[in-house]
């Protein structure tokens, strides 16, 4: 909103005629308010039709108890909530919990070393391996997740091909396995984590390697005390990227996990669509969507107070340069 | 004359004072290119201990490329860097005992002041103890022992700069690399801090090497300049040296203000075309292409209409303080000549003088612009 209102004001203004020689000074904000509308509109409806609603909807329903044939009975209750420590659902929560932080921490041991690989390729490489990264993004989600099922089944290629060196006699059970379910996951979402530690990396300042190798540190110990304290905010960016919808996946439990690892995704799927107890999905939802956000949150404060420095400086600099 | 108001007259001793240094650094047929384009042009140099050495150029003129292959950051195609003796070609950059101070100062955004002067020496493994106590002496040297909790942003120009050098001279290195290093401050800081490296070169006794485009940061401060130009060492000399006596018509034209009068060699002058026969002692074969390199002092304004004088025409007078320089448009000649005055001028714009050259002052250097060696 303000982008616009101020390209509207800083446009210089006609000079006013002689006989009215104040234009009236609102006129500009005012008109700048209106041209803002059809700009904004579109997000501001989007958002408030398909994330307002929604929320407020199961933030609603998570308070009331359910109906026999799935909906709401409206009679208030807090016992979705008191469900939720039920040792069952506790430990679909510890589960999901473990595959999407394993996932992340995979996603950053393999991202990492990539996306500093590719900040020193040439300019031309670097598109070719950044567009690499992305060419999962532009095949169909259930074309990719059905490739990794022909890979990983009992006759799956890479059976066949462990079986064809001698390595194995027999085949590895390897789909319809946490595993298998880590394996689907990091495939989908190390993208994510990828580009924002490309970014962060490719805007470290080379100088700063190069003066601590000068500083007589080694290769490792450059990478250990500039390059890693550096990209800081990108590893928590690409962390919140991938561990935040790997937490809430339930396509990828369900066919390569074979619906065996389930997972808080699932389980919210399930609540709506097979028992019927919307109110404990709701609740489920609601409390999944509030801790990604706290995760959010508690992210760009830290990356926050990590560069801050620099926002502060500029005010302490320009006092004591007075 | 005003010579010696731009460089004091016990420096000018101090060429023989730098052959009689031990040599610290030797490079010998240093050349390097980037995709085709030399940077490097087959450099030889040698730097004594203790000595303030600069190496000055215009942009592109291959010094920076120069000072990173001493530092490490560039692998020159040819020649060797020899610093005691020892070959830094083929020691990484992180072994050398070489330090640099970098023109962006590259301090490290995420460590306090303290923590980037310790960086150094905690590389190089030194007790805590030990580095608590370098650490403090380097930024009370530099004057920045209130600041050693700030981070980097939230400090000055100046007091970056100040960092940076702490955190190059705690290492005590052997010789201490400087890149560009006050062209981020601002004029008056700068001249303070020419100062200020100048006494700290001495204080700390090391060897610094300073890379530079300004030439009168090269003069003020450096016991002797190599002025470089398109990846070749043009002439190394001390600062009066340089000034008093230009080898080349690049060096002339670069250091100083000096009038450039392009012209055929004769016996006993220089023939500048559409202007006259400019008497002047040399040594070059008749006939060749040189030019006359005359300093705005050895130029005297006088009423117009004497024997052998330059006639023009007063385009502008600038004043400067302790003297003026009056610019005179002289026909046949583009440029106009810049002339130094003491005191006041009494010329104004438009008024006819006389230019007298002091033939004794000028001199002579071959013209060797359109005869460049590939």
């Amino acid at each position: 909103m303000t982008a616009p209102a101020g390209a509207v004001r800083n446009r210089p203004a006609p000079p006013p005629p002689a006989t009215r020689p104040a234009a009236p000074a609102r006129r500009p904000g005012a008109r700048a308010r209106f041209a803002a509308v059809p700009l904004v509109g579109p997000g501001a409806l989007y958002i408030t039709l398909l994330v307002l609603v929604p929320v407020a909807l199961i933030t609603v329903y998570s308070f009331f108890e359910r109906g026999r044939f799935g909906g709401v009975v409206w009679t208030f209750t807090l016992e979705n909530f008191a469900r939720l420590f039920d040792p069952l659902y506790l430990s679909v929560v510890g589960n999901s919990l473990v595959i999407a932080a394993v996932v992340t921490l995979l996603a950053l041991l393999i991202g990492y070393p990539t996306a500093l690989m590719i900040t020193r390729l040439s300019p031309k490489w670097r598109t070719v391996a950044l567009i690499a990264v992305l060419l999962p993004f532009w095949t169909n989600f259930l074309i990719r997740t059905y490739a990794w099922i022909l890979l990983l089944n009992n006759a799956g290629w890479i059976n066949q091909a462990l079986q064809a060196l001698g390595i194995t006699d027999e085949p590895i059970s390897m789909l319809y396995t946490p595993q298998a379910v880590v394996v689907g996951l990091l495939y989908m979402y190390l993208p994510l984590m990828i580009l924002p530690l490309y970014s962060a990396l490719a805007h470290q300042d080379r100088q700063l390697g190069e003066a601590a190798t000068d500083l007589g540190a080694s290769p490792f110990r450059v990478f250990r005390t500039v390059t890693v304290p550096l990209s800081i905010p990108g590893i928590l960016t690409g962390c919140v990227f991938v561990f935040v919808p790997a937490m809430s996946n339930f396509v990828i439990p369900e066919l390569i996990g074979g619906g065996k690892t389930v997972l808080v995704g699932n389980l919210i799927r399930d609540q709506f669509l097979k028992a019927r107890d919307w109110p404990f999905g709701a609740a489920l939802a609601l409390v999944l969507t509030v801790s990604l956000l706290l995760l959010l949150v508690l992210q760009s404060r830290l990356s926050k107070r990590l560069t801050e420095g620099k926002t502060q400086a500029e005010g302490k600099k320009v006092r004591r340069d007075a | 004359m005003t010579m010696d108001t731009h460089a004091p007259a016990g420096r000018a001793d101090a060429r023989t004072d730098a052959s009689v240094r031990p040599e610290l650094l030797v490079l010998s047929g240093v050349s390097h290119s980037y995709g085709g384009v030399r940077a490097l042009h087959d450099i030889d140099l040698t730097i004594g201990d203790n000595e303030f050495f600069a190496l000055l150029g215009p942009s592109g003129c291959g010094k920076t490329t120069l000072l990173r292959s001493i530092a490490g950051f560039e692998t020159p195609e040819a020649g060797t860097i020899a610093l005691d003796g020892v070959d830094l070609v083929s020691t990484p950059a992180h072994k050398r005992p070489v330090n640099m101070m970098f023109q962006s100062y590259a301090l490290f955004p995420h460590l306090s002041v303290e923590r980037n002067v310790a960086y150094g020496l905690e590389a190089e493994g030194l007790g805590k103890a030990e580095v608590k106590r370098r650490v403090g002496e380097a930024i009370e040297t530099v004057g920045l022992g209130t600041f050693a909790r700030r981070r980097p942003s939230q400090l000055s120009g100046g007091q970056r700069q100040r960092v940076a050098l702490a955190r190059a001279i705690v290492k005590r290195p052997r010789l201490l690399l400087l890149d560009e290093p006050l062209s981020a401050l601002d004029r008056k800081v700068r001249a303070d801090m020419q100062l200020e490296l100048k006494r700290m070169q001495h204080e700390v006794g090391m060897t610094f090497v300073v890379v530079t485009h300004d030439q009168e940061e090269a003069m003020s401060m450096a016991d002797r300049v190599a002025v470089l130009d398109a990846g070749r060492v043009e002439q190394l000399d001390t600062p009066v040296g340089l000034y008093s006596t230009p080898r080349t018509r690049f060096v002339a034209e670069f250091i100083g203000s000096s009038s450039l009068f392009d012209g055929t060699a004769t016996a006993g002058g220089v023939d500048v075309p559409g202007l006259a026969v400019l008497p002047a002692a040399h040594a070059l074969p008749v006939g060749s292409a040189v030019t006359l390199v005359v300093r705005p002092e050895d130029i005297e304004v006088v009423a117009p209409g004497g024997a052998g004088l330059l006639e023009g025409v007063v385009i502008d007078t600038y004043f400067l303080g302790g003297s003026s320089t009056v610019s005179v448009a002289v026909p046949g000649r583009e440029k106009p000549i810049g002339c130094t005055v003491h005191a006041t001028s009494t010329a104004r714009r438009g008024d006819a003088v006389g230019l007298r050259i002091d033939h004794t002052r000028s001199v002579v250097v071959a013209d060797t612009r359109g005869t460049e060696p590939a």
